[in-house]
C-alpha cells in the first residue's frame, strides 16, 4: 500500500511555529518542576514505588490457611512456562506424600529461576490449585546466578499464606461423611 | 493363558462385502470380522464400519482387541434401513434410489451388525446431544481430580469431554466416595472414584490373559472395581490395563508420580526383553527414560506386552554406566583405542582371534562383527538365556536378537556350543586376542584365568562386570534406547528401533565404531549410516534379501529363519 504523502502548508513550513509549541511544553514542565514544587522522580532504592493492585511481580508458592502447600506438582505452570523458568521434580512412587488429606501428591522439588522468569502470569493463570501468585516483588537481585534460582522452601516462605476453598479437605470431609453408607466395600 | 494374541499376517478368506453409508459417504466393508479372542467370524459392527473410513465415534467400553460389552453407551448413533414393502421389496424415492427407515432410537455402534443398505449418522444433532448426556452421567460422580491424576493428558473422559461434553456441570448434590488409593497388585494402583466402570480391564484379564482376577462388586452408584478377595491382581500382564483404562482408574505404581504424560517425547521403538520383540513406545524426558508402552502390531504383539519386559528399563539409566573409553584400565579416547586395536587387529594371523557377540546387539553389529570373523576364519559364538516362557507374548529365549545372531552367521542353530572350543583355543595359546561384545563372558565358561592369557582383550558392554574388569580396551557401547538398528524376533520378523535419548559420557552406539574398525582391518568401506549400513547387509545376507530400512516401516517385515 502507498500512502500519499499530503505537501506541507506555507503555515507548516515555517516550522517556527512547531518549535515553539514544543518549546511551551518544555517550559511548563519546568515551571513545575522547578518552581511548583511537582516533581516526577523518585530517590530509589530509598523511596519506593507504590505498587498498583495487579502489578504482576514475582511467582510464588503460598499455603492455604491450615498451612499446607496448596501445589499438587501438576506440572502445568512447567507446561506453560514461556521463558521454562519453572522446573518441578514429582514425588514419583515413593515420594512424600500431601500435607492435606486427598491431595495426593505435593512436589518434591519446585524451582523458579527468577533470571529466566518474564512475569507475564501464565503459571498463575494456569495453575488449578491456585497454588502460584505473581506478587508485588519486582526488584529481584542476587550475587550469583545460582542464588536466583528460588528453591520450594523459599518459594513458600516469600508467598505466605493464601486462603482458599480447600477443595481437597472438602472431598475428604464428604467421603468420611458416606463412611455411614448402608454400603461397605 | 488362553490364545495367542499374535496374528501373523495370513491371507483371510475372501469374506462377502456388503454396502453402507456413513455419514453419507458410501463404503463397502466386510459382512464379518474375525473375533477378536477366538478368530472365528462375527458379524461387523458399525463402530468397525466407521473405523474403515477413520469416522471417529467416541468410545469408553469398545477395544478393537477385546470382547464387546456395550456398556458405556457413548458411542450411540443413528442409523436407517432400507425400507421394505409388503413384498419384502425395497421402496424406492423418486429418483430410483432406496428410501431409507430412520430408526427411531439410536444404536450403540460397537454391538450393531451392520446390514446391506445401511446408513449410518455419527453427527446429527441428537447424536450430539446423548454423548453430552452420556458424558454429564459419567461426570456425576467422577472427582475431578485432574491435578493429582496420572492418567491426565491421554485421558478419554478429559478428551471426549472436550470434544463432546458440556461446560458445565448441573450436578449440585455431593459426589459419592469410593476408596482412593487401593493397592490392587504389585504393580497396579486402584483409584475406584475415578473408575467409569468400563470393564476393559476385567475382559483383558479374564479373555486374553486367563486370570479372572477382577470384578465389579456392589449396585447402582456404589458400582466398585475389585479384585477377587484374597486374590492379588499380579500377573505378567497387568499393566496393559494400565494402558486400556481409559480414566486413571487403573495406574501404574512404578510410574505414578514421576512424570506428567505431556512432557514426555515418544520414541518407537522394540522391547529387547525376550524374543517376541513386542513393539513399544519408549518414553522419556531430558535424556531420561520414564516408561515403556506398548505400540500396536498385530503381526507380534497386538496391542500388549509383558510386565517384566515392560519395567526392564532401569538400567538404560543407570549411574555406573560405563562412559569412558579404557585403554590398559586407563582413560583413552576413541581415535587413539581404535587406532590401536586396528594395528593390532590388522597383523593378527588368520585363527588367532575368536569373538563372542551378544544377542542383544543390533543386526548391523553383528554383521559388522561377522565380517571380522570372516577375516581371521574366526570362531564366533554368543550366549544363550533360556527361561520359562509362557502362551501370551513371553518367550523363551529372552535374548531379543537370537535369529539376527544365527542370520549373520555369529552363531549355529545351537547357541554357545563353539564356547567350549574357544576355551580350548585360548589355553593351548592359539587364541591370542578375544573380542567379546556385551556379555560376561566369565560367567559362560571363560574364567578370569583363561582371559588373562589373552595377548588382546577387546571388551565392549554397556555396564560394569567381570569381564569388562580384565579387558585391554574396554569400548563404552549404546542401550537399544540410544541408537538406532534392527532386530530379528523368534518368528523371523526384522523390527526397527529408534534413539529415544542420548547416551551417556563418552559412549558411542557399536555399529558406528565397529564400521570404523571393520574399514580400518578389513579395508571395506560402506555407509556411515545406520540406513546404509542395513540397506548394505540386506544386499550380503541372504536372509535379509530384498529388504530395505525405509521399507520396514514401524511394524517391521518378516524374513524366513
Amino acid at each position: 500500500m502507498i500512502v500519499n504523502r499530503r505537501p506541507l502548508t506555507f503555515w507548516e513550513k515555517l516550522y517556527l511555529p512547531a518549535i515553539m509549541g514544543g518549546l511551551k511544553v518544555t517550559m511548563r514542565h519546568a515551571w513545575r518542576t522547578l518552581f511548583a514544587g511537582k516533581k516526577v522522580t523518585m530517590e530509589y532504592p530509598e523511596q519506593k514505588w507504590a505498587v498498583p493492585p495487579d502489578y504482576r511481580g514475582a511467582p510464588y508458592l503460598v499455603r492455604d490457611q491450615d498451612g499446607s502447600t496448596k501445589c499438587v506438582s501438576c506440572q502445568l505452570c512447567e507446561f506453560v512456562c514461556p521463558p521454562k523458568a519453572i522446573k518441578i521434580i514429582p514425588p514419583g512412587p515413593a515420594g512424600q506424600i500431601a500435607d492435606r488429606a486427598n491431595a495426593e501428591k505435593m512436589p518434591r522439588e519446585f524451582e523458579i529461576n527468577m533470571l529466566r522468569c518474564i512475569y507475564c502470569g501464565m503459571c498463575q493463570e494456569v495453575c488449578p490449585e491456585e497454588a502460584i501468585f505473581l506478587l508485588k516483588d519486582y526488584s529481584i537481585t542476587g550475587q550469583s546466578r545460582q542464588e536466583l534460582v528460588f528453591n520450594k522452601e523459599k518459594l513458600l516462605a516469600l508467598g505466605g499464606v493464601h486462603p482458599g476453598i480447600q477443595k481437597w479437605k472438602h472431598k475428604a470431609e464428604e467421603a468420611k461423611e458416606q463412611e455411614n453408607f448402608p454400603v461397605k466395600v | 493363558m488362553s490364545t495367542p494374541v499374535t496374528t501373523e499376517t495370513k491371507p483371510a478368506p475372501p469374506v462377502e462385502k456388503i454396502k453402507v453409508k456413513v455419514d453419507g459417504r458410501e463404503i463397502e466393508v466386510p459382512r464379518t470380522t474375525p473375533d477378536p479372542i477366538s478368530g472365528k467370524p462375527i458379524p461387523t459392527t458399525m463402530i468397525q464400519a466407521c473405523a474403515l473410513i477413520n469416522v471417529d465415534v467416541p468410545h469408553y467400553c469398545y477395544h478393537p482387541k477385546l470382547p464387546v460389552a456395550g456398556n458405556c453407551r457413548m458411542c450411540l448413533v443413528e442409523f436407517g434401513t432400507p425400507a421394505l414393502g409388503p413384498d419384502r421389496k425395497p421402496i424406492l424415492n423418486q429418483d430410483g434410489t432406496p428410501k431409507i427407515a430412520k430408526s427411531p432410537r439410536p444404536a450403540i455402534a460397537c454391538a450393531t451388525p451392520i446390514s446391506p443398505g445401511m446408513e449410518i449418522y455419527t453427527n446429527t444433532p441428537a447424536v450430539k446431544q446423548m454423548r453430552e448426556g452420556v458424558l454429564e452421567f459419567l461426570l456425576i460422580n467422577h472427582p475431578l481430580d485432574c491435578p493429582i491424576c496420572d492418567q491426565a493428558g491421554e485421558c478419554k473422559l478429559q478428551e471426549y469431554s472436550v470434544d463432546y461434553g458440556q461446560s458445565a456441570s448441573r450436578f449440585v448434590e455431593p459426589k459419592v466416595h469410593k476408596p482412593k488409593a487401593v493397592d490392587l497388585g504389585p504393580r497396579i494402583v486402584l483409584d475406584d472414584e475415578r473408575c467409569i466402570l468400563c470393564t476393559r480391564c476385567i475382559r483383558f484379564t479374564k479373555d486374553i490373559v486367563g486370570d479372572d482376577a477382577l470384578g465389579i462388586v456392589n449396585r447402582g452408584s456404589y458400582n466398585t472395581l475389585t479384585a477377587y478377595p484374597g486374590k492379588v491382581f499380579d500377573n505378567n500382564y497387568t499393566l496393559n490395563t494400565v494402558d486400556i483404562c481409559p480414566v486413571g482408574a487403573l495406574t501404574s505404581k512404578d510410574f505414578r508420580f514421576k512424570m506428567r504424560v505431556w512432557f514426555l517425547k515418544e520414541t518407537k521403538s522394540v522391547c529387547t526383553s525376550c524374543a517376541t520383540g513386542c513393539n513399544i513406545i519408549i518414553g522419556s524426558r531430558e535424556e531420561k527414560v520414564y516408561r515403556y508402552e506398548p505400540r500396536q502390531n498385530d503381526a507380534v504383539n497386538a496391542c500388549w506386552m509383558c510386565d517384566s519386559g515392560r519395567l526392564n528399563y532401569k538400567w538404560i539409566g543407570r549411574e555406573d554406566r560405563l562412559k569412558d573409553v579404557q585403554r590398559q584400565k586407563e582413560k583413552s579416547i576413541w581415535n587413539a583405542a581404535l587406532n590401536e586395536i586396528s594395528h593390532k587387529l590388522k597383523s593378527a594371523p588368520v585363527g588367532s582371534v575368536a569373538i563372542i557377540a551378544s544377542a542383544r546387539q543390533a543386526n548391523e553389529e553383528l554383521w559388522l562383527l561377522s565380517k571380522l570373523k570372516a577375516k581371521f576364519s574366526a570362531l564366533s559364538d554368543s550366549v544363550p538365556r533360556m527361561a520359562e516362557g509362557d502362551k501370551l507374548l513371553l518367550n523363551a529365549d529372552r535374548n531379543p536378537n537370537t535369529n539376527g545372531a544365527r542370520l549373520t552367521g555369529i552363531c549355529f542353530t545351537e547357541m554357545g556350543s563353539t564356547i567350549p572350543q574357544i576355551a580350548s583355543g585360548i589355553s593351548s595359546g592359539k587364541i591370542k586376542t578375544l573380542i567379546v561384545f556385551g556379555e560376561d563372558v566369565t560367567k559362560h565358561g571363560l574364567g578370569p584365568d583363561l582371559l588373562g592369557k589373552l595377548e588382546t582383550l577387546i571388551v565392549s558392554d554397556i555396564l560394569p562386570n567381570a569381564t569388562t574388569r580384565l579387558a585391554h580396551y574396554l569400548l563404552p557401547g549404546c542401550a537399544h534406547a540410544e541408537k538406532r538398528g534392527t532386530f530379528t524376533n523368534a518368528k523371523g520378523r526384522v523390527q526397527k528401533f529408534m534413539k529415544a535419548v542420548e547416551p551417556p559420557g563418552d559412549a558411542r552406539p557399536e555399529w558406528e565404531f565397529l564400521h570404523e574398525l571393520v574399514f580400518n582391518v578389513t579395508g571395506q568401506d560402506g555407509f556411515v549410516t545406520i540406513e546404509g549400513l542395513f540397506n548394505e547387509m540386506a544386499k550380503e545376507v541372504p536372509a535379509f534379501k530384498g529388504l530395505t530400512w525405509a521399507g520396514l516401516g514401524d511394524s517391521g517385515a518378516t524374513v524366513p529363519i
